[in-house]
C-alpha cells in the first residue's frame, strides 16, 4: 500500500445499458479518514460503493481498496473492509448473539475471539436483556447499531456505511455519530453516505456526486468558503440544482 | 415453518395414497332390456353380481339412454336386442350392443375388459347349458390364463403408490424450500450483506443445502414409517440402501432448485419455474403412466428426469428388494446429476455482479 491511501480510485466508470450511473470518478482515501460521500437519490453513490466493496465490477477506470485491485482481488478486499448497507441486513429470525456468532464465523473469527467480542459489543450497546431475543424485534436504531458493531467484528481497515442513520431519531443519530468516532479513532477508515448535511459537517473530508460526477471534493469548512455559504446544506443545494 | 413443513406432506401422502388408484371401480352400469327373456335377465344378474359395476339403470329406450350418459349418469350401457335368446339358441349367435363413455380413455378400456369378460363367461356357460352332452365334439376348447402377480401379490394399489407418493413428497418440498431460499435472502436483502463477505462459494452453496438435505432425510423417515404403520407397505430391501441412494438425490433436487433460486430475482419468479419442473417431472416420471408407453422422444426426456429415477429405485428396493447392484445404474447416473447441478449452483451464484 502506498503511503497511508487506503482507498484510490482513478476514472472509475458503471455503465448500465446507455447510462453512466458512476462516471470517471476519481477520489482518494487517508486512512483513518471519515470520509462523506454525498449526493443526491440516483446520483450514484450506491452504486460507486458496490464497486469499492467488491459486489460489481466497474465497467472501467482502477480502483483499489486496502491495497488490493477491485478488477483482481475482490475476495481479498472483503477480507479487509466492513459493510453497512441502507436496508438493515442481519438475519431477523436469528437472535442478537447468533448474528454476532454468525457473521464472526464468516469472517474466521474463533470461537474464543467471538466470544469476547460479542460479550463486549452487547455490553457496549446495552444489549445485554435482548442478547437472545430475536433481531428482527428490535428497534431500528439499536438494529443499526447492531449491525454497525457487525460490521467492525473483524476489525476492517475500512467500514463502508450506506446510509447508516436513515430513519432512526436524533439521539440515536447522535449516539451512532459517537461509534463512528471511536472507530475512526482506533484506526479504522469510515466511508459514509449520507442525506443529513449536519453529518456532512461531522466527516473530515466530503465528496458531492451529482449525476454520476464528483462535482466537489474537501473538507467542509473549505467546501463553505469556496461556496460562501454557512452551511453545508447550501453548499449541496448549489451544486445539486446546478 | 418446521411443522408444517412435516404435517403437510403427512396429511398429502395419506389423502393421496388413499385417493390417487387406477382401479376403475364404482362404474355406473345401465341397461336396455329389448328381450325380456330368462338368458337377457340371466346376463343382467351377471353384471349386477359383479363388484366392478354399480347403480344398475333399466332404460326404455336407447334415446333415453344416450342422454344419460351425455349427463354423466351412466358410464356403461348394455344393449340387449329383440330375439336375443332366440337368436342364441337358433343360430348359436346373437349381438349385444355395448356402449361405453370413453372421455376418460384409460378407464374406458378397463370397463371394456371388464364388460367383456363378464360376457365371455356368460356366454360359456350358456354354451355349456344350449348344447348339452349330445354335442362335444363342439364344446369350446379354452385356454385358461392364470395370472401371477409378482412383488405386489394381491395387486394393493397403495403398495405401488405410497412409495411413488412419497418420492414426490420428497422431491416437491426439497425443491420448493431450496428453490425460494437464496431468492428470499435477495429480496430482504441480507445475500448481499453475505456478499460483502470473504466467504467462499462453495462454502455458501454447502450451507445452504445441508439444513434442507437433512429435512428431505427427516421427511423421508417419517413417510416409510407412515407408509408401513398406516399402508402395511412392505420393505423388502434394504433400508441403509434406500437411505443411501434418498442422500445423493436430495443433493440433485437441491441443487436444481438453488440453481433456479439463483436465477431469479424474485420468489414468485422462483417459484414459477420451480412449479414448471415439477410438474414435467412428476407427469414424466412413470409414477402415473409407465414410461413403456410414451413416445420415443418423450422417453429420452424422461432420462433427465431425476423424479424417474428414484421412483424406480424406491420401488426396486421396497417391493422387489433390490440390493446394491440392482441399482447401480440409477445411482450412477443420480450421483452423476448430483455433481452437474451443484455444479451449476455454485458456478451462478455470483458474488460479484
Amino acid at each position: 500500500m502506498k503511503n497511508n491511501k487506503v482507498i484510490q480510485v482513478e476514472g472509475l466508470t458503471k455503465i448500465f445499458g446507455d447510462f453512466a450511473a458512476v462516471n470517471a470518478i476519481t477520489f482518494e482515501v487517508n486512512k483513518g479518514e471519515i470520509f462523506g460521500f454525498l449526493g443526491a437519490n440516483g446520483a450514484g453513490k450506491t452504486t460507486a460503493m458496490k464497486m469499492l466493496i467488491g459486489i460489481s465490477t466497474p465497467t472501467s477506470g482502477k480502483a483499489n481498496v486496502a491495497g488490493f485491485d477491485v478488477h483482481k482481488h475482490a475476495e481479498d478486499i472483503k477480507k479487509n473492509i466492513g459493510y453497512m448497507s441502507q436496508k438493515f441486513a442481519l438475519y431477523d429470525d436469528l437472535t442478537v448473539k447468533e448474528n454476532i456468532t454468525f457473521f464472526g464465523g464468516i469472517y474466521g473469527l474463533s470461537r474464543k475471539r467471538i466470544k469476547e467480542k460479542s460479550a463486549v459489543l452487547i455490553e457496549e450497546l446495552g444489549l445485554e436483556k435482548v442478547a437472545n431475543k430475536l433481531v428482527g424485534a428490535l428497534p431500528l436504531g439499536w438494529k443499526q447499531k447492531l449491525s454497525f458493531s457487525v460490521a467492525l467484528l473483524h476489525e476492517p481497515k475500512i467500514v463502508f456505511l450506506d446510509e447508516p442513520t436513515g430513519g432512526v431519531d436524533p439521539i440515536t443519530r447522535r449516539q451512532f455519530w459517537e461509534m463512528i468516532y471511536k472507530a475512526a479513532s482506533e484506526g479504522t477508515t469510515v466511508f459514509v453516505t449520507t442525506h443529513y448535511m449536519d453529518e456532512a459537517e461531522y466527516c473530515d473530508r466530503v465528496s458531492i456526486m451529482v449525476n454520476g460526477k464528483i462535482e466537489a471534493l474537501d473538507t467542509p469548512k473549505r467546501l463553505k468558503e469556496k461556496f460562501k455559504v454557512d452551511h453545508m446544506n447550501d453548499v449541496f443545494l448549489k451544486l445539486a440544482r446546478g | 415453518m418446521l411443522p408444517i413443513i412435516f404435517v403437510l406432506p403427512i396429511v398429502q401422502l395419506v389423502i393421496l395414497s388413499n385417493a390417487a388408484t387406477f382401479e376403475v371401480k364404482n362404474i355406473k352400469f345401465g341397461y336396455i332390456d329389448n328381450d325380456h327373456t330368462s338368458t337377457s335377465r340371466a346376463l343382467i344378474e351377471k353384471f349386477n353380481a359383479s363388484t366392478y359395476f354399480n347403480v344398475l339403470t333399466d332404460f326404455s329406450s336407447e334415446r333415453l339412454a344416450s342422454s344419460e350418459m351425455l349427463k354423466g349418469h351412466v358410464d356403461v350401457i348394455l344393449e340387449i336386442p329383440q330375439y336375443f335368446e332366440r337368436d342364441f339358441q337358433k343360430e348359436k349367435h346373437s349381438n349385444l350392443g355395448v356402449t361405453i363413455n370413453a372421455i376418460d380413455g384409460a378407464a374406458a378400456g378397463v370397463e371394456n375388459v371388464y364388460v367383456t369378460q363378464i360376457i365371455q363367461r356368460f356366454n360359456q356357460n350358456i354354451k355349456i347349458d344350449v348344447f348339452q352332452v349330445s354335442d362335444k365334439q363342439i364344446q369350446p376348447i379354452s385356454i385358461e390364463t392364470i395370472p401371477l402377480f409378482w412383488y405386489n401379490k394381491t395387486l394393493n394399489y397403495k403398495t405401488f403408490m405410497v412409495p411413488g407418493i412419497l418420492v414426490l413428497l420428497v422431491t416437491m418440498i426439497t425443491l420448493f424450500l431450496s428453490g425460494m431460499n437464496i431468492v428470499r435472502e435477495k429480496e430482504i436483502g441480507t445475500l448481499e450483506q453475505i456478499n460483502v463477505t470473504p466467504i467462499k462459494k462453495s462454502q455458501f452453496i454447502i450451507g445452504k443445502l445441508f439444513p434442507f438435505w437433512v429435512i428431505g432425510m427427516g421427511l423421508l423417515t417419517v413417510g416409510l414409517t407412515l407408509a408401513k404403520l398406516i399402508f402395511n407397505v412392505p420393505m423388502i430391501g434394504s433400508l441403509p440402501l434406500l437411505y443411501l441412494y434418498t442422500s445423493i438425490y436430495i443433493l440433485v433436487i437441491l441443487g436444481i432448485g438453488l440453481f433456479i433460486s439463483n436465477f431469479t430475482d424474485t420468489q414468485q419468479q422462483a417459484m414459477f419455474i420451480a412449479w414448471f419442473f415439477t410438474v414435467i417431472f412428476i407427469l414424466m416420471s412413470g409414477l402415473f403412466t409407465p414410461i413403456e408407453s410414451m413416445p420415443k422422444w418423450a422417453q429420452t426426456i424422461t432420462e433427465f428426469n431425476p423424479i424417474k429415477y428414484f421412483v424406480e429405485v424406491m420401488r426396486m428396493v421396497m417391493l422387489k428388494g433390490a440390493n446394491l447392484s440392482d441399482i447401480t445404474p440409477m445411482l450412477i447416473k443420480t450421483t452423476l446429476y448430483a455433481f452437474i447441478m451443484n455444479g451449476l449452483a455454485v458456478r451462478s451464484y455470483k458474488k460479484t455482479n
